[in-house]
């Protein structure tokens, strides 16, 4: 809400304030302050002047050479403009003054000195768009006086930002409470004065309200022998000042009105309201409606409307119908100041996509007893503007009002809330500045004061006024407790650290995808849930997989020629299914990578040490088939028979659909099953005694046979004296037979309780080869 | 003597070993030939030659000394490197910036007594709206562009549906933060986007006043900004709390004069805050007659924005690796 400095003058003295400080306290009281500008800024050295003389420039057909009478000289100009003539009235740019523009210097045009300049509207920073030629006016004006006194462009403007329980700020009466109250100065509304005709209202209108609910009230006025023109400078420039652009004296009156009492009002053209009754009604379902900004609309049956006896005349709170805009001859009109129906009206203008100051201000909630004061207003400018006769009578429907809520005055509470001690006097001096009255310790609430509900409400009031940052502070957070984190939200910390610890950046991607997601990623469109108003395609779903997100990330670093990228996240999911219609959410840890040499065994060495981290240590890896990933290069985590993890290459033609350049890597980590499965009860074990026996052995299985396999059969000597086994070569070649592979293991045994001898040692691995033989028909190589 | 100095080196050390010293040495032949020697003068020369043979070692260990002090000097020479070559360098990943900042957070609040609390990302319309004194058709709503599923499933906009849901479970003391994703339907620009995350805080009791509020949050604003910075309360509102207040710090771009990065209001928005609202508070079945709080929201990306001058929010989601490894 923008707010001219002297309009709220006239209201609460605060001449004597710096914007500076205005801005500040207000800002301070809860009427925030976004911005102050003051009109005419840049203008220096501009005053009013008249052109005595027009004469043709010897050397220029498009100029001519003007004598201007400054007051207590006469200066001779150049212009090239010819919308002016002898004995106009102009604002003249002297020598070495400044405009929005930059500086103004005296020099020669074509061989003839000039002066200084004549100034246009646009050049004064008067409006945006370029003005057709210099600003020229013909009534008596005093010379030399300067420009902003003569045009009033000493205005400072200062814009609130009015939070949304607030619908009585956005008034100047409003605001100008509010200044009082922050400033602790005198406010008073003067009761509007109508000069009344012997003339009586029910002679021009009826009034019949349909539906009280979506209208509590509706007052109105009529107005007779109206002449249509401008309305006068002074009501126009606060009307620009606050926004809102100038139109003919009937509808700025009804503007200058809602923003003074925040009352959104309407003015009909008798003429164009059949049968001469304003009918409150809901809209019929597809009734067709013109609004004055020439839009076509179909209503609906949840609509309120004004109409005549035969058609809409205006959507009720949001705009008027072209059919009953006021005309340049228009002679009679019906002033409308009513109370809708917040939510009514916030429905109606969304529906229609029409937000407009009157809708704004409605759908917040407005004050029903303010309609009367509202439109005997808009009646008292009619008569100061001589804009026509004010027909006697007002028409009032009206709706019994909310009873005056009263809310107990409890100083004790308010402080002990608030943690101050507030003296009581100040307490209702504050409460009585902003509009409440107090009595026998009850607060009545005023009518505009919708908001306030409760003793809450009031220690908010009373905190305001007196200023939070005069509230001390203290660190009381009641009984005492022990912060931390859950097994949960440490294991998440525990993904973190390890994998960034092996060299992964962390990232973090949007929960939203494209539905092209599942294509891209060759798996079945299932399970997922849709917005029902997405901006877009691209993010109209929710995923029910991270990895789509992490290869996006991938291709991102690719195509930005990054070098190479190793990556993960801390991944939630969502799928259909979940309690009360909600979704599934679940976490999963993404790994991906691509770069130089990297393979298969880096991203399952990670997602190993991973599980290492976790104190995961009987899992068990087997060959996999999954349509993301490569169907030789995949393989399966699982533990205690519970998937865990898939992880391998990613399948090259999702690598294409991602325009991946290069192999890449990933892993898909259930975090559940991390957590499920975490052992992170450390035990101390003792050193061992006595030393470890190191044997190698190699042999020779067929290619088909995993290395896995093989050591699941040391794996059942482990408990033995097998202390651990070590792969350190995988041949395959000329020294082999076909289709055959050499596997090299170092193993090293160790008893607890004494060293071992040759024979124990040979007795264990030959047990081991025989079973090598017995499953895979593996020979040793010697 | 003589020959002990022209010894320059081990080898020639041992030579000279052998040829005094050694089985056949010199010295030794001495010691041999003792038996041609009479039984009276067998001692003295006996003496004698013993006497040689340990002044010779002890020579020979000194000179053996100073040799490979010598042969050590030559060797670390030798071994000279270019110190200036790259170290060797283990990778090492880093974690998100906005979650660098968010543990940072979480820090401090745990310090307090804080825990973490969670709630579901897709909520129902009743605690990301109703529950929190925004009943369908309140304007308020509008502020806040809401992606739905259903008519009454959505995506959270506010981390502040996880406080009902707390306060459903649990009776005060209630000292919770709660970080998370929330949505609105925000177009993507350098500050705007659908997704982004809030950190809730909620702390219900008896004899929680809104001047804890101002201390703990103080507090919060020091750990992360120092201890100079200069912090304000001011009025706002908010339908769940009140009193509501807006935490402001002093530009520290321009010290409150007004500059850019303040938008020439001299203050930067942090937080918002307030009292829980009694209304909010009986909802969720706690008297508000004996226990009383305070519930604040803070945004991680534009608190993370401003510790690292970070000036489009974009960067975060688009995970460029080049940005990553800034933090
Ligand atoms: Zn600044």
């Amino acid at each position: 809400m923008k707010a001219p400095f002297s309009w709220i003058n006239e209201y609460v003295k605060i001449d004597d304030i710096t914007p500076k400080q205005y801005a500040h306290a207000m800002t301070m009281s809860g009427s925030k302050v976004e911005s102050i500008e003051t009109q005419g800024e840049n203008i220096i050295g501009v005053v009013t002047g008249k052109i005595l003389k027009i004469e043709r420039h010897p050397n220029a057909d498009k100029l001519v050479v003007c004598q201007v009478d400054i007051g207590d000289e006469v200066l001779q100009i150049i212009t090239g403009a010819d919308n002016m003539k002898e004995g106009d009235f102009v604002a003249v740019a002297t020598d070495g003054s400044t405009l929005p523009g930059g500086k103004i210097k005296k020099g020669k045009l074509r061989g003839v000195e000039s002066c200084g300049m004549m100034c246009s509207e646009d050049e004064l920073g008067l409006q945006q768009e370029r003005a057709e030629g210099i600003m020229v006016w013909q009534t008596e004006t005093p010379l030399g006086v300067d420009i902003k006194s003569y045009l009033g462009l000493n205005e400072t403007i200062v814009e609130f930002e009015i939070t949304s329980n607030r619908p009585d700020c956005l008034s100047i009466i409003g605001l100008a409470r509010e200044t009082a109250a922050t400033f602790a100065r005198e406010f008073a509304v003067k009761t509007p004065v109508v000069s009344e005709k012997n003339d009586n209202i029910e002679n021009y209108i009826k009034v019949r309200v349909e539906n009280e609910k979506l209208c509590p009230r509706y007052s109105c006025r009529a107005v007779k022998n109206i002449k249509i023109e401008h309305s006068p400078e002074w009501m126009q420039k606060r009307l620009e000042g606050c926004g809102i652009r100038p139109i003919n004296n009937i509808v700025d009156i009804t503007n200058y009105v809602m923003l003074e009492y925040g009352q959104p009002m309407h003015a009909f053209d008798l003429r164009m309201i059949g049968g001469k009754e304003i009918i409150v009604r809901t809209a019929t379902e597809g009734e067709p409606m013109k609004t004055l900004d020439e839009q076509e609309h179909l209503l609906d049956g949840n609509m309120l409307v004004i109409a005549d006896c035969s058609k809409p005349i205006a959507i009720a709170g949001v705009m008027g119908g072209e059919n009953s805009e006021i005309q340049n001859d228009t002679t009679t009109v019906i002033f409308e100041s009513a109370n809708f129906n917040g939510e009514s009206v916030r429905s109606a203008a969304k529906k229609l996509g029409m937000r407009t100051e009157s809708s704004a201000r409605f759908e917040k909630g407005l004050d029903a007893h303010n309609t009367v004061a509202a439109v005997n207003r808009a009646c008292e400018l009619i008569c100061e503007l001589g804009a026509g006769e004010v027909v006697d009578g007002m028409i009032d429907v009206c709706a019994p009002f909310e009873p005056e809520r009263k809310i107990p005055l409890n100083v004790e509470k308010i402080n002990s809330f608030l943690g101050t001690n507030i003296e009581k006097e100040f307490i209702i001096s504050s409460l009585e500045s902003l509009g409440f009255t107090v009595e026998n310790n009850l607060i009545a609430v005023p009518s505009f004061r919708g908001d306030v509900e409760g003793e809450a409400d009031i220690a908010e009031e009373v905190a305001r006024i007196y200023g939070y940052d005069k509230i001390p502070s203290s660190l009381n957070t009641g009984e005492t407790t022990l912060g931390g984190k859950n097994d949960k939200q440490s294991a998440e910390d525990l993904v973190k650290t390890t994998l960034t610890s092996l060299g992964f950046y962390e990232i973090i991607t949007y929960s939203l995808i494209n539905p092209k997601m599942f294509d891209k990623m060759r798996i079945e469109k299932m399970g997922y849930i849709e917005l029902l108003n997405p901006l877009g395609k691209e993010l109209s779903i929710l995923r029910t997989q991270a990895l789509g997100s992490a290869l996006e990330v991938l291709s991102t670093n690719y195509n930005r020629r990054v070098d190479g990228a190793s990556l993960f996240e801390l991944a939630t999911t969502y799928q259909k299914g979940g309690d009360d219609g909600l979704a599934i959410e679940k976490q999963q840890v993404i790994i991906a990578m691509y770069g130089n040499e990297v393979d298969f065994y880096d991203i399952k060495g990670a997602t190993e040490q991973l599980f290492d981290a976790f104190g995961i240590a009987n899992y068990k890896t087997q060959q996999h088939a999954d349509p993301v990933f490569h169907d030789g290069q995949t393989a399966i985590i699982s533990v205690k028979n519970q998937q865990a993890a898939v992880l391998g290459r990613i399948h090259p033609t999702v690598q294409k659909n991602f325009e991946i350049g290069a192999d890449c890597y990933a892993a898909v980590i259930d975090f559940d099953m991390l957590l499920k499965f975490k052992d992170l009860d450390i035990k101390f074990k003792h050193l061992p005694k006595y030393p470890a026996v190191t044997r190698d052995i190699a042999i020779t299985v067929s290619n088909e046979i995993s290395v896995g396999q093989i050591e699941e059969v040391f794996n059942k000597f482990k408990s033995g004296i097998v202390e651990k086994y070590n792969l350190f070569d995988v041949y395959q070649g000329e020294q082999i037979e076909k289709g055959k592979k050499s596997v090299a293991y170092a193993l090293t045994l160790r008893s607890a309780d004494k060293t071992l001898k040759d024979e124990e040692v040979n007795k264990v691995l030959d047990a081991i080869l025989k079973e090598l033989k017995r499953k895979f028909s593996a020979e040793q190589r010697l | 003597m003589d020959a002990l100095a022209c010894i320059t080196s081990k080898q020639q050390l041992e030579s000279f070993r052998v040829e005094f010293l050694g089985k056949k040495g010199r010295l030794t032949q001495v010691l041999r030939g003792m038996g041609s020697v009479s039984p009276e003068q067998r001692p003295i020369i006996g003496q004698l030659a013993n006497d040689i043979r340990l002044f010779i070692e002890e020579q020979m260990d000194t000179l053996l000394l100073q040799l490979e002090a010598n042969e050590l000097e030559v060797k670390l020479l030798q071994e000279k490197i270019d110190v200036t070559m790259p170290g060797k360098r283990q990778r090492i990943g880093k974690k998100h910036p906005l979650t660098t900042v968010l543990d940072e957070l979480v820090d401090i609040f745990i310090g307090m007594g804080f825990t973490i609390a969670e709630g579901p990302e897709v909520e129902l319309d009743y605690y990301n709206f109703e529950a929190l004194n925004l009943p369908k058709g309140h304007p308020a709503r509008d502020t806040q562009d809401t992606f739905y599923i259903s008519d009454n499933v959505l995506l959270r906009t506010q981390t502040s549906p996880v406080q009902i849901r707390v306060m459903e479970k649990k009776k005060p003391p209630i000292k919770i933060i709660a970080p998370g994703r929330v949505y609105r339907s925000d177009t993507v620009d350098a500050t705007h986007s659908p997704l982004f995350h809030q950190i809730e805080g909620l702390v219900v009791d008896k004899g929680i006043t809104m001047a804890d509020l101002k201390g703990t949050l103080e507090i919060l604003c020091k750990k992360l900004y120092g201890n100079d910075t200069k912090v304000r309360f001011r009025p706002h509102h908010f339908p769940f709390t009140e009193p509501s207040c807006e935490l402001d710090i002093l530009c520290p771009s321009c010290n409150g004069s007004g500059c850019r990065v303040c938008k020439s209001e001299g203050w930067i928005e942090i937080l918002g805050a307030g009292m829980v609202h009694p209304r909010v508070l009986e909802r969720c079945g706690i008297n508000p007659e004996i226990y009383s709080g305070f519930a604040f929201g803070i945004g991680l990306e534009r608190i993370t924005m401003r510790r690292y001058g970070i000036y489009d929010l974009r960067l975060f989601f688009e995970n460029d690796l080049r940005f990553l490894q800034q933090f």
